[in-house]
């Protein structure tokens, strides 16, 4: 391969790329702008204090001590963002979106419950109304409620005046009962007992001394990231993901530019003089390479300073990865300038393909919220490695052997590419 | 200095050249004539290398031209027909990079690119973006770039397309001083009057055949005796060629 070529070449694409304003703003600027907006939404919880709270509408048909101990519970809930609309306004709230969840405790719903508690009776209702959009946060509401209402529930039944009064309704019952004498004795002894709790401890309006059930557990929560200091970091991911993205975008349109240089006749004097195929496209492949690099690097560069991005993994690793995703990126584009017809279908072509590619691989959203299939699916691409391999050696701190898969699938990618370019690639020019 | 040898190149069931043979000699302009879709341009890009001729051969020199990276390329300088220039680089820089295509480097690159520049009359205009240009002063840089390594032997792919009396005017003094420099020069064109101007010897094509070699002065007396009272290469050529429409 003759050297001095090969280096006018890259040179040459460069000093292009670099003239175009276009080009260099779609490169470094945006995918910086966008990863920013994606990083800040994405960043999880540990980076805030407060965690975003959702949006819930309590109405209170029942207004029993009960259901009171579903909203004062409810409204201490630093997971929820608390209103009380009635039931009209709640509804329109959801459906315009402005609610997520709106709980209706329906009239009679604390007695029902009680009895339903210590019974077989019949079960209330607890009305949910839902915005269907953010299914999600539904199961989260529908947990949290549960944990609220048995507390309150059990709270007013084992040291209410609801309790008390259904252990003085429910004795005489139990005494009239036709049940197996041992059964009712246990029974009896049983409710005896808690009349002799109730006995004990003030009625309503003292200081209350049943908590109700609680959850038997606390969690301690440990985030899996690069040590127990090193907090998760969503701008690492993002940055990885936009970069990814716009450096494919890049490199689709140096396929393209490819094209627009057999369309102008560029390529009849590259073609004449004496420099062989390999040098033609090693110097394409070169300076695409060049280009993704720099993208990927002050994209990254950008969010180590400003966003405290950090590689806790390996720094090997994470330019090991890199060179994979910016060799896998140009050949990439030499694929697209060996299969496009004309720079226009190109260009309408690899920008789905680019757009499939990301989305699936996880660069706009992280993979795990794909169904399982799916997640197996996306193996098959590329910037699924790229990813996750970033991901591994940032915000994960995973070593150099995490990087060894993704920059081996990567430089695979990037051999396939170059392969079907070489064969594909129309060398004759009329 | 060049010799093409009954080449023939098809692409599918179309046979574009099917049999193209003539020589051309140092110091010597060489019309190459032809209607559209006659075969000039894939003769062009057979000697040039661009193409592979399925059937004959191209010496330079009397060396078979041979694979991407022969040497033998660098006696022969394309001028393709499309201004093949890079519209936001210089002058310099476009000229630095085809330069760099034949390994020149260094001082040897710089005294090449000024020696072009001056030929063409655009060493003023070194350090302006081609895109700055008229359609002219493109022709003239896209001149020197096939120049720029100092061939032997120029393919000029209609260059004087598009642009104005001027430029063409200058186009053709530069074409006379490589001339005189011994420099072999095959042209296409369509403008007949050029060819008259500028050729030693004339090479017709139609339907991919040479249908006349033969100097200005050869082929009208060689029309003239057949058909009678042709004067001008236009006449020659329509009766040789015919006067159908060839979309």
């Amino acid at each position: 391969m003759a050297l001095v070529p090969l280096v006018a070449m890259v040179r040459k694409d460069l000093q292009l790329f670099f003239s175009d304003r276009r080009a260099v703003i779609m490169s470094f600027l945006v995918p910086i702008a966008i990863a920013s907006f994606f990083g800040s939404i994405f960043s999880g919880p540990s980076r805030n204090a407060e965690p975003a709270r959702i949006a819930v509408a309590i109405v209170d048909q029942d207004d029993s001590a009960i259901s009171r101990g579903i909203v004062a519970g409810a409204q201490t809930d630093r997971n929820l963002r608390l209103t009380r609309p009635g039931e009209a306004e709640a509804r329109d709230a959801v459906r315009r979106g402005r609610t997520v969840v709106a709980v209706v405790i329906p009239k009679g719903f604390g007695e029902a419950a009680g009895n339903a508690f210590f019974s077989n009776g019949e079960k209330p209702p607890l009305g949910i109304l839902y915005d269907p959009s953010h299914a999600m946060e539904l199961a989260m509401v529908r947990g949290v409620m549960t944990e609220h209402v048995m507390q309150a529930v059990s709270r007013e039944m084992f040291g209410g005046d609801q309790g008390r009064a259904m252990i003085e309704r429910t004795l005489p019952d139990v005494q009239r009962s036709t049940m197996p004498a041992d059964q009712k004795r246990l029974l009896l002894e049983m409710l005896g007992s808690v009349q002799k709790f109730y006995s004990r401890t003030p009625a309503a309006g003292g200081a209350p001394a049943a908590r109700g059930i609680t959850m038997p557990y606390t969690v301690r929560e440990e985030a899996m990231t690069a040590g127990s200091n090193v907090a998760y970091n969503g701008y690492a991911h993002s940055f990885a993901g936009m970069g990814i993205q716009f450096l494919l975008f890049a490199m689709a349109n140096l396929g393209v530019e490819m094209l627009l240089e057999r369309q102008r006749g560029l390529w009849k004097r590259l073609r004449s003089a004496p420099v062989s195929r390999v040098t033609l496209l090693g110097a394409k492949f070169a300076s695409g390479t060049l280009i993704s690099l720099m993208t990927l690097w002050v994209s990254f560069a950008f969010a180590m300073i400003v966003f405290r991005v950090r590689i806790e993994g390996s720094v090997v690793g994470f330019v090991g990865i890199s060179l994979g995703v910016a060799a896998m990126a140009a050949s990439f584009g030499l694929l697209v300038a060996a299969v496009g017809n004309t720079p226009a279908s190109a260009r309408g072509v690899t920008s789905f393909a680019i757009l499939i590619m990301v989305m699936l691989g996880g660069a706009w959203v992280p993979a795990f919220v794909f169904p399982a299939w799916l997640q197996q699916v996306t193996l098959i691409v590329p910037v699924r490695w790229a990813v996750d391999g970033f991901d591994a050696m940032t915000w994960r701190g995973i070593g150099l052997a995490g990087a060894v898969m993704p920059i081996a699938v990567l430089v695979g990618f990037a051999a396939a590419f170059m392969a079907i370019a070489a064969a594909r690639f129309r060398w004759e020019e009329a | 200095m060049l010799n093409v040898n009954n080449l023939r190149k098809s692409f599918g069931t179309l046979v574009a050249v099917s049999d193209v043979s003539f020589s051309l000699d140092g110091g010597q302009i060489l019309g190459l004539l032809g209607p559209n879709g006659a075969g000039k341009t894939t003769t062009v890009s057979m000697i040039a290398g661009l193409l592979t001729p399925d059937r004959g051969e191209v010496l330079i020199a009397g060396h078979r031209l041979a694979g991407d990276t022969d040497p033998a390329k660098r006696r022969i300088g394309l001028v393709p027909q499309d201004l093949a220039l890079y519209d936001e680089l210089s002058a310099r820089d476009n000229l630095r990079f085809f330069g760099a295509l034949y390994t020149l480097t260094g001082r040897a690159l710089d005294e090449a690119i000024a020696r072009a520049l001056t030929l063409v009359g655009l060493a003023d205009r070194a350090r302006d973006a081609v895109k700055t240009f008229s359609g002219g002063m493109k022709r003239r840089l896209n001149l020197a770039a096939g120049l720029l390594h100092d061939p032997d032997i120029l393919l000029l792919d209609e260059p004087t397309v598009g642009v104005d009396p001027q430029s063409r005017n200058a186009i053709f003094e530069n074409l006379e001083t490589l001339k005189a420099q011994g420099k072999a020069l095959l042209y296409t064109t369509h403008y007949m009057e050029e060819v008259e101007r500028l050729a030693d010897r004339i090479v017709i094509v139609d339907h991919g055949a040479v249908v006349a070699d033969d100097t200005l002065a050869g082929l009208q007396s060689r029309v003239a005796t057949v058909g009678g009272g042709a004067e001008t290469l236009e006449s020659v050529f329509l009766t040789l060629t015919g006067r159908s429409l060839r979309d």
